[in-house]
């Protein structure tokens, strides 16, 4: 396992993401709430660029004691990402789909040392 | 450029360039060697809205396409064509929608013919069908003959200016104003001998169509004689009744794609259409797989316990749905024993057609076909692209797709 250098953190804002290329191997790097987390970029549909598409809040619909659906609404703090060729979405802090949480994409360490930031691959 | 995630908040992505989207399929084509096979897109699409200026202007009736010219026109005041309701690019989760707008084409070629190329290079793909997309609502004009006028205008249009554009990579089955059977064998008997037509399409969308009402044999017939094929291609209508009581469009859509092809199939096949004309190629097309083996099932039941009502039929209901030919797009590949059975069902080997539905937001690649576990060699190439060659006559590209189709029975020449 080696260190491959991403960027430096002060330059990497909240809500980005980068893709780093390590021969055929993609990952894609997010920031997200000021936490970086980093996967696969090969989508486990058909094999589609899963990290560089729309991050999005995850979309809940509660439900009232008396089961009566309160609609469908965005969840507060957790965030997707999702592959842009069919829409397979992630969850963020897992890269577990949100369907299915067998279906996980390759999660890599992501390791901070003062600014700079690398992903351990 | 941005795309509007939760709340408003704008998120950045690259613009939309088709080759740099699909480089991760371009990558399944290397490793594959998808350059030694044969692959036939059945089921591609543009947006033919975006040609309109080109296209309305080929509409025969004066008076009717002044209406559909003035109500484009800047500020204009109507549609022309039906449309559906639905969010095919789930707000923006399928990128390629909303971005589609920024992806630059050299303006000295149809637009539609380079993002082909780009597509279709990425994919592996030797040739497309292409179909149009809002077309496909076409079968809910309330007008007949605005419905000939706009399917006459799009056959001119893609016959005499897109597909020339396209280097020979794209063909295809161009869409009948069924309300107007006469309308519709004119198109055949104008059309039919054109270069890149491999046959006529009907949509299914439509909610009174009696497929095997007298008044459509000799549409059928004329297809027959030319050596041509018919398609019905699905699609949704959640505005229909019977759809209307979905409320997420991923129920309208999951059912009303197949629901089309169950409704035309059914009438199809218990009116003996097989018997009519059992040398008319007829494929059906985007419903996916999963409705075959349970139409298959039901009609053969039925057929059993009520022969009397189909005289005409000499084997099970089944059988004839054998003998005809399926888009394999969108493939559930959910659980891969009733995939396989599925695929022995409708002697897939001989019977399935590979189909992308590209630009679509389901679209499928060749490895969902290429990938299959229980698939022999020869099954691969058939459906992804051998079948294809020997109903629609597409000549190999290269030496060694030409020694494929030769070692697995297919070459028909070319």
């Amino acid at each position: 396992m080696a260190e491959q250098f991403v960027g430096k953190a002060s330059e990497f804002k909240d809500g980005e993401r980068q893709i780093i290329r390590i021969g055929e191997d993609e990952i894609g790097v997010f920031r997200h709430a000021g936490e970086f987390y980093a996967y696969s970029n090969f989508c486990l549909h058909q094999g589609g660029p899963a990290c560089e598409g729309l991050t999005i809040a995850r979309v809940i619909e509660p439900l009232r004691e008396d089961k009566t659906s309160m609609g469908l609404h965005f969840h507060e703090t957790d965030m997707n990402f999702v592959c842009p060729w069919h829409g397979y979405e992630y969850d963020m802090k897992t890269g577990a789909h949100i369907a299915d949480p067998r279906v996980k994409l390759r999660k890599y360490d992501v390791v901070r040392k003062g600014d700079e930031v690398y992903v351990v691959a | 450029m941005d795309l509007i995630a939760d709340r408003g908040r704008r998120v950045t992505v690259e613009e939309l360039n088709t080759s740099k989207l699909l480089a991760h399929a371009a990558k399944q084509v290397k490793d594959r060697k998808f350059d030694d096979v044969l692959i036939v897109d059945t089921d591609a699409h543009h947006y033919e809205n975006e040609n309109f200026a080109e296209i309305l202007p080929f509409m025969e009736n004066e008076v009717l396409k002044q209406l559909a010219l003035a109500a484009r026109a800047k500020g204009g005041r109507g549609s022309v064509m039906p449309s559906g309701f639905g969010y095919q690019d789930m707000g923006g989760r399928v990128t390629r929608y909303p971005l589609r707008a920024s992806e630059k084409t050299d303006p000295g070629r149809q637009r539609d013919a380079q993002l082909g190329d780009r597509w279709m290079n990425a994919m592996g793909v030797d040739y497309s069908c292409l179909f149009p997309t809002g077309m496909l609502n076409i079968g809910l004009h309330p007008q007949k003959e605005m419905e000939f006028e706009l399917c006459w205008a799009y056959a001119r249009w893609v016959t005499e200016k897109a597909l020339p554009d396209c280097n020979g990579r794209m063909y295809t089955m161009l869409c009948l104003p069924f309300s107007d059977p006469e309308g519709s064998l004119r198109m055949v008997e104008t059309f039919g001998n054109r270069k890149g037509v491999g046959g006529f399409m009907i949509t299914s969308v439509r909610e009174k169509m009696q497929v095997s009402d007298n008044a459509y044999m000799k549409v059928y017939r004329a297809i027959e004689e030319r050596g041509l094929a018919i398609a019905f291609h699905s699609g949704p209508n959640w505005g229909s009744n019977t759809f209307q009581s979905c409320n997420r469009f991923l129920s309208a859509h999951a059912l009303g794609f197949s629901w089309f092809n169950i409704l035309h199939c059914t009438n199809w096949v218990v009116n003996g259409m097989g018997e009519r004309f059992p040398k008319l190629p007829v494929l059906w097309i985007e419903a996916g797989l999963a409705w075959i083996p349970f139409l298959m099932q039901r009609l053969d039941h039925e057929y059993m316990l009520r022969p009397s009502e189909c005289p005409v039929l000499k084997k099970k209901p089944s059988d004839y749905m054998r003998d005809m030919f399926y888009s394999s797009q969108p493939m559930e590949i959910q659980d891969m024993e009733a995939l396989e059975t599925t695929f022995r069902m409708i002697n897939a080997e001989t019977q399935l057609l590979y189909a992308s539905d590209y630009p679509h937001w389901d679209f499928d690649l060749p490895s969902t076909i290429y990938d299959l576990p229980f698939l022999t060699d020869k099954a691969r190439h058939n459906i992804l692209g051998g079948t294809a060659h020997k109903i629609f006559k597409l000549p190999p590209r290269n030496e060694a797709q030409k020694a494929n189709l030769i070692k697995y029975g297919n070459y028909v020449g070319g």
